[in-house]
């Protein structure tokens, strides 16, 4: 009884104190942004390794996602003889909600989970280590870039996720099902504003990039250097990003559409 | 050159350094030794400033390095060169990357100038030839050496070698003693070298420390060392199984352990 009531106390400390841990170790990340922002080459290099290479699965994955709800939409729709609305459908599920969170999940799968492990092996191999000794900030050079990289990449790919869906719908609406093209452009266009859907979705996946970024390089900087906590560490950077998104989601939508 | 005074330093429960005094002299080389687990990295990380100490003073050259602000102890850190056990070369850049990093990083210099200089750091060992590999193409022996030329690549007035001949060849080996020696007289360095290794440490030290459980027992040249009358530096010396150093890690009795059949101690 006691052990159990020790054990939660241990548990519920050790969270908190990780906690505390992420956020002064954020407040260091955002104190040095500026040096950072000095050094472009170095961001845009990281932007390549979590963005760029990160597009294949953003691409499959956004023209299927938007695939699949065009072929789902139409046959709910249909009963209802509102097959021009597919478009409608299809790009505000995908602005608003579908492209910043599953965008975000893949990501935390793609990038946050190979910047944790590449950032706690530099740990374990004492490279972060050794750059401290020659005078070299490792927040600096290689948390800072990262984060930053993260930041600007994951709304970039939620974008080109919500095309690539809108453009998947309209191909299956319209190509396969034959919905008339110019009533799919033009509901669409009447129904989707630019500040309530496209800035809101926009904002979405910006507030999930700061945190992707966060607990990626956080992960990774805290995880114990052996191979067991660098496997742990990955873990926690895929669950704790996804929980975190999609409980963000709902304060979001709360606020935003609420 | 370095002064520790002093010096206390707890890990956890462990008491790793209690009451530490070393003096390390300008233009030597001076060896930490002792066993496994006795704190001489930690040693190294606290006079370059990564840990701090509980209690007592580590000076660099007069200036007490855990009173420094963040900006000068980057500043002193330029003066120190680390060589780490691992190498710890940085695996994403190529060896003449790795060498010209911290020129790059604290320097301005025009690339043919890092280029000449990269060029002359690897020449002094001996691996011009290896530039273009990538660091996992590289022996054990190797990257140290890579490190090595990475660590004296801004010119420090000092170095310090984490177990620099642990898991080396007797090639390897030879090559690396040589080859502290030869950059500490010919660089007018001060060297620090943590070892275990008896023999190779006696071969190139000026100066000799010995530690354990957290305190200097025993200190001078390599000669006054073989010549000590403690059993322990003997033991230390010679390598042998038992002897003032147990053999068996603290723990209660055996014979409890046996009976009681219960997992004591252990966590949860």
């Amino acid at each position: 009884m006691i052990a159990g009531f020790q054990f939660l106390g241990e548990r519920v400390l050790q969270s908190l104190t990780r906690l505390g841990r992420g956020h002064l170790f954020l407040l260091q990340i955002l104190a040095a942004i500026p040096a950072v922002l000095l050094r472009p080459r170095l961001i845009v290099a990281q932007i390549f390794s979590v963005g760029v290479l990160s597009l294949i699965i953003i691409i499959v994955s956004g023209t299927f996602v938007g695939m699949v709800l065009g072929l789902q939409g139409y046959y709910t729709l249909v009963q209802f003889g509102a097959t021009e609305s597919l478009g409608v459908l299809v790009a505000l599920s995908l602005l608003r909600e579908l492209g910043p969170v599953v965008t975000a999940l893949l990501f935390a799968g793609r990038a946050g989970s190979a910047l944790t492990a590449e950032i706690g092996l530099m740990k374990s191999t004492e490279q972060l280590s050794s750059m401290e000794m020659m005078a070299v900030d490792p927040i600096r050079r290689v948390i800072g870039p990262r984060f930053l990289a993260s930041f600007f990449a994951l709304p970039l790919l939620a974008m080109i996720f919500s095309f690539l869906g809108v453009m998947g719908g309209y191909v299956i609406g319209v190509n396969m099902l034959g919905i008339d093209d110019g009533a799919f452009w033009s509901q669409t266009q009447a129904a989707v504003s630019f500040y309530d859907d496209v800035l809101n979705g926009l904002i979405k996946a910006i507030v999930f990039g700061f945190v992707a970024a966060w607990i990626a390089v956080f992960e990774g900087y805290d995880a114990t250097p052996t191979s067991e906590g660098i496997s742990r560490a990955t873990t926690r950077t895929v669950v704790n990003t996804s929980l975190a998104v999609l409980g963000l989601d709902f304060i979001l939508t709360a606020l935003m559409f609420g | 050159m370095v002064e520790i005074r002093g010096l206390h330093f707890t890990r956890g429960q462990r008491k790793i350094f209690d009451g530490v005094d070393i003096d390390i002299r300008r233009g030597e080389v001076t060896a930490i030794m002792g066993p496994s687990g006795t704190g001489k990295t930690t040693l190294l990380r606290l006079i370059g400033g990564q840990l701090r100490p509980d209690a007592g003073t580590i000076k660099v050259d007069g200036i007490d390095v855990h009173r420094l602000r963040r900006k000068e102890l980057y500043q002193l850190r330029r003066r120190m060169g680390m060589l780490f056990q691992s190498g710890a070369l940085f695996t994403d850049l190529n060896v003449f990357e790795n060498v010209a990093f911290p020129l790059r990083e604290h320097t301005d210099l025009p690339e043919s100038l890092i280029r000449h200089l990269v060029l002359m750091k690897l020449e002094a060992v001996g691996l011009r030839g290896a530039r273009e590999l990538a660091p996992t193409e590289l022996s054990g022996g190797m990257a140290r050496r890579v490190a090595l030329a990475r660590a004296i690549a801004l010119d420090p007035s000092m170095i310090m070698y984490d177990e620099p001949f642990t898991g080396q060849d007797p090639i390897s080996m030879g090559v690396l003693v040589k080859l502290i020696r030869l950059l500490n007289d010919a660089l007018g360095l001060t060297s620090i070298l943590v070892s275990h290794d008896v023999q190779e440490s006696a071969e190139i030290a000026d100066r000799i420390y010995v530690l354990s459980g957290g305190q200097v027992i025993e200190s001078g040249t390599p000669e006054e060392l073989w010549q000590s009358d403690s059993p322990w530096v003997q033991q230390f010396l010679q390598g042998e199984a038992d002897g003032p150093v147990p053999f068996h890690f603290p723990g209660g009795s055996y014979r409890d352990d046996l009976l009681t059949g219960k997992q004591r101690g252990g966590r949860r």
